[in-house]
């Protein structure tokens, strides 16, 4: 074999109607027919997903690690932007 | 159906299953790419799940002292039902790929009418295969694809797979002396004929492979005449409880 390596995509997994796509992890294949059918087999197998993305790699565009603090570190003192003053019934879940 | 054929009918499944699943468990740990490994790995996991069902089902109509391991690894070449494709070695990636579509495109068809059979503990087991067999045919076709209309070398290697494994599909479709009793219980293989050979020629064509028309079918698996592949896969699925008989762990 070649050390050729196939292209890496980023999977998404839905776990629950309703729930977010969180990200599972990364895996190799050739094109995005392939990229869901590995992810399926690789990332599945325990029923944990009902819905699946895949998004090659090179296109998630990241923010620098460098910049962090004056990226994140501003909103710390702004407790004014939690919606933390309502009260929610109980019945509302994956708030 | 006599028993007997009812037996043989359940273990010609099972032994379909459990041979080829054991023959794809051999590329553990040495697939071509981790995703793949864990692609036929599943495979495998689901096929040995499915002989397991049917060995099961079997013991129960045998009763007496047989259990769904002395089917597996109590009988010898010659008791085992499987048809010849499914006991052949598993060569290249490109000849494991083939054998697995010309397979589950067999099952796929098989399982969709064995739901109705008469015998409803076979087609409850038919029900829950079915499942995994449309993947395990959806995921095959898309590698025959892939490889026959991929590189020259691919393709190469895609025609010597099929020059080597076509003539082991005839036997699909020549029924064993316990099939033809089965009316009613047993799927019709002339039913199935044109429609399996309808799916593989459509992906066939799709890879820009051809299966020689002229190739004389060889049979016998299913009544227990096998090649000589068979006797290797037994030795090493079959040795520990063969050297130490009822073990556990």
């Amino acid at each position: 074999m070649t050390e050729q390596q196939w292209p890496l995509w980023e999977v998404f997994i839905r776990s629950k109607q309703g729930l977010d796509h969180k990200h599972a992890g990364s895996i190799h294949a050739a094109d995005a027919a392939m990229a869901i059918e590995n992810a399926r087999d690789v990332y599945t197998r325990r029923m944990e997903g009902v819905s699946i993305w895949v998004v090659e790699s090179k296109y998630i565009h990241a923010s620098n690690p460098d910049e962090a603090s004056s990226l994140y570190d501003p909103a710390n003192d702004k407790i004014y932007r939690h919606p933390t003053f309502y009260d929610l019934p109980d019945e509302l879940k994956h708030m | 159906m006599d028993r007997n054929s009812h037996i043989n009918y359940i273990l010609q499944l099972a032994d379909n299953a459990l041979v080829l699943g054991h023959r794809n468990s051999e590329w553990t740990g040495h697939g071509p790419i981790l995703e793949q490994d864990i692609a036929l790995s599943n495979i495998a996991l689901d096929l040995i799940g499915q002989a397991r069902y049917l060995y099961q089902y079997a013991a129960k109509l045998a009763a007496g002292e047989v259990t769904e391991d002395t089917l597996a690894y109590g009988r010898d070449a010659w008791d085992f039902r499987n048809c010849l494709l499914v006991e052949q070695t598993n060569g290249d990636w490109g000849k494991t790929i083939l054998r697995q579509f010309l397979f589950s495109a067999w099952q796929y068809f098989f399982y969709e009418q064995l739901q109705q059979s008469r015998d409803s503990e076979l087609a409850a087991i038919a029900e829950k295969a079915y499942k995994e067999v449309v993947y395990h045919l959806r995921w095959s076709s898309e590698w025959v694809i892939r490889l026959g209309d991929g590189t020259t070398e691919s393709h190469q290697r895609m025609e010597k797979a099929l020059e080597l494994l076509w003539k082991f599909t005839g036997e699909f479709f020549v029924p064993a002396g316990y099939e033809k009793e089965g009316i009613g219980i047993a799927v019709d293989p002339a039913v199935i004929r044109p429609l399996w050979e309808d799916k593989v020629n459509e992906v066939l064509a799709e890879a820009g492979l051809r299966a020689n028309p002229e190739t004389w079918m060889q049979t016998g698996g299913k009544e227990g005449r096998h090649t000589e592949e068979l006797g290797y896969l037994l030795a090493e699925m079959q040795f520990l409880q063969r050297a130490y008989p009822g073990c556990e762990w």
